[in-house]
């Protein structure tokens, strides 16, 4: 079967004052029917911009090459009438901040509605009744008083439900969700992680989740992909790829994180900082800040090749890594 | 000699009043203390009253009841007169390195506000360049403004510059949300390499739990208003005996080798406004029962204390039976 979303040798130049600047460079994912997919990295590492061209939301004068097929449909170049059909009710989104992907002046049943309306040509108590649906399934309590409040009426977790339901209204097949919990606390998390969860299991939504936080990574997804300086650069089922990781950057990312082993000690950071776009050094883009780093790793940036079932790594020194507990 | 540099809260409550609502007790009853050479990890879920608690103790407000003394002097809130020198030994690192800087003044301006006024001439340039090294950055970083640095490097010269009155204690809100992870490893070692170089006390207070496990010597878990539980941070991980501490710690997700999802925890933060009657977690907590009604005392346990009807089960049943 071929997988929901299908997305080949993907490069976006966006341009700028100095001229175009290369920031996605060879991405190749999939997401299939009902698979939780996760796609990690830093700030600037190229996941936004890779969920903002799925969507066609790039800046204008932006270049992109490559392909992106969405249930055999190819996205890229298509136009204003096209990404209609697809947005909404094809492939949705949900953004880091709820308070700002959310109407203020408007009540969260227009919002809610608007949606329906437009795509499934719903009249507006069938809308209203859906609606009610909705909220009940992202657990917003009391939906019926909820659809006549507004947005600042709510917590910020039930706000990013709300949005959520919004983004469920079309009923899509694909959510790509940017950071959605990011800005919420634990407790908060821990509900939507498991809202997504349960949506996939009932109703076979596939959900590109992107995260800087390894440990949603693992606990929400199957499949995982590790982003560096615009290139994916590891890819495997999530568990594998995070318990014995095969690129030394996802070896560092995860020495990075607190593991709560040394009480009172200190975190050790990655060296430096990712470059910025257009300034990546020629060859591996992580060679600077590498540990591991040859002579050789200077010609030019690595291909993914295959590393072990289901994975592939983009590292042409392929050290044996040392994974912290 | 000058008093050790500790900062104490004694039952600190913090009130605003809004329109609308009446008053909100966002701190309801606070006590704590932060040594020199100890970092004090806070946590709790947003709306728990950990900024408020942050402003009483730098004195940004002033609490509406109890009493925050620092060097064994009470924290009054600012004024328009200059502090004393002992009050400077008490600075504040903020969440946003982009609203704490001014934009308009260069690096170096801002960091000789700093400098106590007993460096003279040279001396103060002098000084500025070895505040900007402590935070490793290059000296000539003086001459820029803030726009010209990143996140991580714009809340490490915050850093710097809540370092420049030599200050004996830090209280750092949620010094690491806005950045990036490998800039957060990196600011959090800077901080925890001159709580210890420097043999200051740190106030560190954050929503990330695993962070606070990992530099924390003691960590207190605040919730609507109230430590709910306080012990070294080693013990609290390893048997949490206040429930919203277990439901803090089983919500952070872990890295395994299958996806599995972290516990909820039932229900919403209540309005501090509304907040339930007797033990505030009651609505939300899987063990409630019937003395939940009154509010529990904070039992002190040797080096933890907790405020749990379940942890003295003795008192619990007196209580029950006079409901």
């Amino acid at each position: 079967m071929a997988p929901l979303l299908d997305v080949d040798s993907l490069a976006v130049t966006l341009p700028s004052p100095r001229g175009p600047l290369p920031i996605l460079h060879d991405v190749s994912l999939t997401v299939d029917e009902g698979e939780l997919v996760g796609i990690a990295g830093e700030s600037g590492c190229g996941k936004s911009l890779t969920a903002q061209t799925l969507l066609g939301l790039l800046p204008p004068g932006a270049a992109v090459s490559g392909s992106a097929r969405y249930a055999g449909t190819e996205l890229l170049g298509l136009d204003t009438k096209g990404w209609q059909r697809v947005r909404g009710a094809g492939i949705a989104m949900v953004f880091q901040d709820p308070s700002a992907a959310l109407h203020p002046m408007l009540t969260v049943g227009r919002q809610l509605t608007e949606h329906m309306r437009v795509h499934l040509r719903m009249d507006r108590r069938a809308a209203s009744r859906r609606a009610v649906e909705l909220l009940d399934q992202v657990r917003i309590p009391d939906p019926e008083r909820a659809l006549r409040a507004y947005p600042h009426q709510f917590s910020g977790g039930m706000r990013q439900r709300v949005a959520i339901a919004i983004a469920l209204a079309a009923q899509p097949r694909l959510l790509i969700a940017d950071e959605p919990t990011t800005a919420l606390d634990v407790t908060v998390q821990a509900g939507i992680l498991a809202l997504l969860e349960r949506l996939r299991a009932e109703t076979g939504l596939a959900v590109a989740f992107i995260t800087h936080d390894l440990g949603v990574l693992s606990a929400l997804t199957t499949r995982g992909y590790i982003f560096y300086a615009g290139r994916v650069v590891e890819t495997g089922p999530t568990g594998a790829l995070l318990t014995a990781p095969t690129h030394p950057y996802t070896a560092a990312l995860l020495g990075a994180r607190p593991h709560g082993t040394q009480t009172g000690g200190t975190l050790r950071p990655i060296p430096g900082a990712p470059p910025a776009p257009g300034e990546a050094p020629p060859g591996c883009p992580f060679q600077p800040r590498c540990g591991y780093a040859e002579p050789s790793c200077g010609d030019a940036p690595p291909p993914l090749t295959p590393a072990g079932a289901d994975r592939s790594v983009a590292c042409v020194v392929r050290p044996r890594l040392e994974v912290a507990a | 000699m000058n008093a050790p540099a500790r900062l104490s809260f004694t039952d600190v409550e913090v009130e605003y009043r809004s329109r609308g609502r009446g008053r909100v007790r966002a701190v309801a009853g606070v006590s704590l203390e932060v040594s020199p050479g100890q970092i004090v990890g806070l946590v709790g879920e947003s709306g728990c009253g950990k900024s408020s608690l942050a402003r009483v103790a730098v004195g940004l407000s002033a609490p509406s009841a109890g009493t925050v003394r620092y060097a064994d002097r009470p924290v009054t809130p600012l004024g328009w007169r200059p502090r004393s020198g002992a009050e400077v030994g008490l600075q504040m690192v903020f969440q946003n390195p982009y609203a704490s800087l001014n934009p308009r003044r260069t690096i170096g301006s801002q960091l000789l506000d700093g400098v106590p006024a007993a460096v003279t001439g040279a001396a103060r340039r002098a000084r500025v360049h070895e505040l900007l090294e402590r935070v490793a950055m290059p000296t000539s970083a003086a001459q820029r403004y803030p726009h010209q640095f990143s996140g991580g490097q714009r809340q490490r010269l915050a850093i710097a510059r809540a370092l420049a009155p030599e200050p004996r204690m830090i209280i750092a809100d949620e010094p690491v949300t806005a950045l990036d992870a490998s800039s957060q490893a990196q600011v959090v070692n800077l901080l925890v390499g001159l709580v210890r170089d420097l043999d200051m006390g740190m106030l560190f207070i954050s929503h990330d739990l695993a962070l606070v496990h990992e530099i924390a010597d003691v960590t207190a878990v605040m919730y609507l208003g109230r430590i709910v539980e306080a012990a070294p941070t080693r013990e609290l991980w390893r048997e949490p005996r206040h429930p919203y501490t277990r439901a803090l710690i089983d919500a952070v997700p872990q890295i395994g080798p299958t996806p599995r999802l972290p516990a909820i925890l039932a229900g919403e933060v209540p309005d501090p406004a509304n907040a339930p009657t007797g033990c505030r977690f009651r609505p939300r907590c899987p063990h409630a029962f019937a003395p939940c009604g009154e509010q529990p005392p904070t039992v002190d346990l040797g080096d933890r204390s907790v405020a749990c009807w379940l942890t003295d089960s003795a008192a619990a049943s007196t209580v029950a039976r006079s409901l």
